[in-house]
């Protein structure tokens, strides 16, 4: 008489990655306001929104640890768990690089030469389209469980992925300008700035580069 | 005289035990998707409940009743001595109702099914002789046990494969499932009225002819689908939840579905599951009143009732508390996936319960849902569970068997 009909459900992936990749692109839009503050020069604002980016990353993190211990292999789901897993893992990744770059730029308190300031801004934004983008594509994971994996619902979610990967290509094009424009005014800074700020441009980039891993991975779930 | 009375009154005290347990209980398995994914509030299901699990049991349980009551027994054994089979099915009833109240303190997965079946066939090979039992027709039922999740699981894929192709898979799923969802509804309605006319009603005095009852059936469920489909009209989209495909919506759809497919499961549980109460209870009933064994003694509809009674009592008594809960946990069970899985389980207890065959309501809804799964239509199914639910009735039966034989030389010792 007891009733187990109730617990042969495991507790469902799907809403808490969801979530879990609304918390990690919340994270990655911090960076518009916190280059803008370092810009600017406004240290103390800067910092109050490092904090913010440190506790949203905390947060993915844990709601991670949290997916993983309710995902044991007994389970019996319409995707493999380890794709599942690695599309978890390359969402957090998008959060672990926004908390990266925050972290570099703040504590060297890096100044962005104004001369590429606004390619610089320009480039940030278009990596946190990246990441919505990436937000906006998981987020029919619910609706492919729904419609299993096949039909409109998958065409929907590969238009969004291609949208993903436009996106992706126009960040390497902005960062290929970037360089160039930090290369042409280089010689007038310090060479260890410089080598600094060809690292946060590549750390930054890296935040579109996963958010088109996901996109990857959320591709091999619609071919199972 | 007045040791009749004894037996009658503790026999109906027993089986009225089992009946509560199993309104109190099972019946949360039927209508427990229905009340989560709120197509029925949880006064609808309690009362949608108890008017079909009623209907199951007076109308569509009177095979398995008899399986119960004298197909495991080769009751031509107790013709010189009728008072053991009393004996017998009083240990059973209590064996049976032990272990459940044990195992549901717990929290183990066991079937009434296995656990009066087991307690009948431990009593009689053991406390009579080993003769005693039909074994052809426990080979027979034990089979059922395996084919029945199976059977339930094939039905429930093909169900399930078919709503994604013709629904869920389409440009336009709202459209398409406004469209189908009336068949289904048909389906579901006239698959549990037609086996209920064929092998039910003879029961309670009613002969139709095939024809008639083909197209009594055909009647009722094309009603039933008419009246959906005006309610499925009604269905607007919510634009704040939706996303492009209307899945939201597309549910709702299938919520209307839904309130048929639990009231077929909750009749096909009456069906099969009353039994597991009343036919000991009816053994002792026509032997204490009769005196005799006869294998001709036909079944009192009242006795059937009597079951179903109890186990209205127990769902209104307890049924709230464990269909909330229940309902809180299967939620991944949508409308769409629920209704598979309960029309595929329901039609197979249906069956099953035409043919006489006490089933397992629990596992054949496990085997369902499983088949809904291997369709890609839940997300997450968890084997372990699973595999303990299945394995659980190898343990009940010794146990039920064991029990009844320790209840049966202990009222042989005290009965007079």
């Amino acid at each position: 008489m007891a009733n187990l009909l109730a617990n042969i459900f495991g507790s469902s992936p799907v809403m808490p990655l969801e979530k879990h990749v609304d918390i990690a692109y919340r994270c990655t839009r911090e960076l518009v306001g916190f280059f803008e503050a370092a810009i600017a020069g406004n240290w103390d604002q800067a910092k109050s929104i490092r904090d913010t980016i440190e506790e949203l990353e905390h947060e993915a993190d844990d709601l991670k640890k949290k997916i993983r211990l309710h995902l044991p292999k007994s389970l019996f789901m319409p995707v493999p768990r380890e794709d599942l897993l690695e599309l978890l893992l390359v969402q957090d990744k998008m959060a672990n690089r926004a908390k990266d770059v925050s972290g570099l730029v703040l504590g060297r308190k890096m100044r962005i030469p104004p001369e590429i300031a606004v390619r610089f801004l320009e480039f940030v934004q278009r990596c946190v389209d990246a990441a919505k983008q990436a937000r906006k594509s998981v987020r029919e994971l619910d609706e492919l469980f729904t419609a299993g994996f096949r039909g409109a619902e998958v065409s929907l979610v590969s238009s969004m992925i291609e949208e993903l990967d436009r996106i992706e290509t126009d960040t390497d094009d902005l960062q290929a300008e970037l360089r160039a424009a930090l290369y042409a005014v280089e010689s007038s800074l310090q060479p260890v700035n410089v080598m600094f700020l060809y690292r946060i441009i590549e750390l930054t980039g890296e935040i579109a580069d996963m958010a088109e891993r996901v996109g990857r991975r959320l591709e091999l779930l619609l071919s199972h | 005289m007045e040791a009749q009375i004894v037996y009658i009154g503790l026999a109906a005290v027993f089986g009225m035990y089992m009946a509560w347990g199993i309104g109190a209980n099972d019946t949360a398995n039927a209508m427990a998707t229905s009340v989560g994914s709120k197509a029925l509030t949880i006064k609808q299901a309690i009362l949608a409940a108890a008017v079909f699990e009623f209907l199951g049991a007076v109308l569509a349980g009177g095979e398995v009743t008899s399986t119960i009551r004298q197909g495991i027994v080769d009751v031509d054994r107790f013709a010189d001595r009728p008072e053991v089979l009393i004996y017998g099915m009083l240990a059973s009833l209590l064996a049976a109702g032990t272990w459940l109240l044990i195992a549901s303190k717990k929290g183990w997965p066991v079937s009434t099914t296995h656990s009066i079946v087991g307690a009948i066939v431990g009593f009689a090979a053991v406390g009579v002789g080993y003769d005693a039992v039909q074994w052809g027709q426990v080979g027979t039922i034990v089979m059922s046990w395996i084919i029945s999740p199976l059977t339930a699981g094939l039905i429930a894929y093909v169900i399930f494969a078919s709503v994604q192709r013709l629904i869920l898979r389409q440009p336009d799923p709202l459209a398409q499932a406004k469209r189908y969802v009336p068949y289904y509804i048909f389906l579901a309605a006239f698959t549990v009225t037609l086996v209920t006319i064929l092998k039910g009603l003879q029961h309670v005095g009613l002969n139709l002819s095939i024809a008639t009852s083909y197209l009594l059936a055909t009647g009722i469920a094309a009603s039933i689908a008419v009246v959906g489909a005006v309610a499925i009209q009604r269905i607007q989209p919510v634009r704040k939840i939706d996303k492009k495909q209307h899945f939201y919506t597309v549910e709702r759809v299938f919520g209307v579905l839904m309130i048929v497919t639990a009231c077929s499961m909750a009749f096909a549980h009456g069906s099969n599951d009353v039994a597991n109460a009343i036919g000991p209870l009816a053994a002792v009933i026509t032997v204490a009143q009769s005196g005799i064994v006869g294998n001709q003694s036909v079944l009192p509809v009242w006795v059937l009732m009597l079951g179903g009674i109890g186990i209205v009592v127990g769902l209104a008594t307890f049924g709230r508390h464990v269909i909330a809960t229940v309902g809180e946990k299967i939620t991944q069970l949508t409308p769409s996936r629920g209704f598979a899985a309960e029309l595929a389980a329901a039609t197979t207890i249906v069956i099953a319960s035409g043919t006489g065959l006490p089933v397992s309501t629990t596992h054949t809804l496990v085997g369902a849902i499983l088949g809904v799964g291997m369709a890609r239509g839940i997300a997450a199914i968890d084997l372990r569970v699973v595999g303990r639910i299945f394995a659980s009735w190898v343990i009940t039966i010794p146990v039920g068997a064991a029990l009844s034989i320790v209840f049966f030389y202990f009222f042989m010792a005290v009965l007079p």
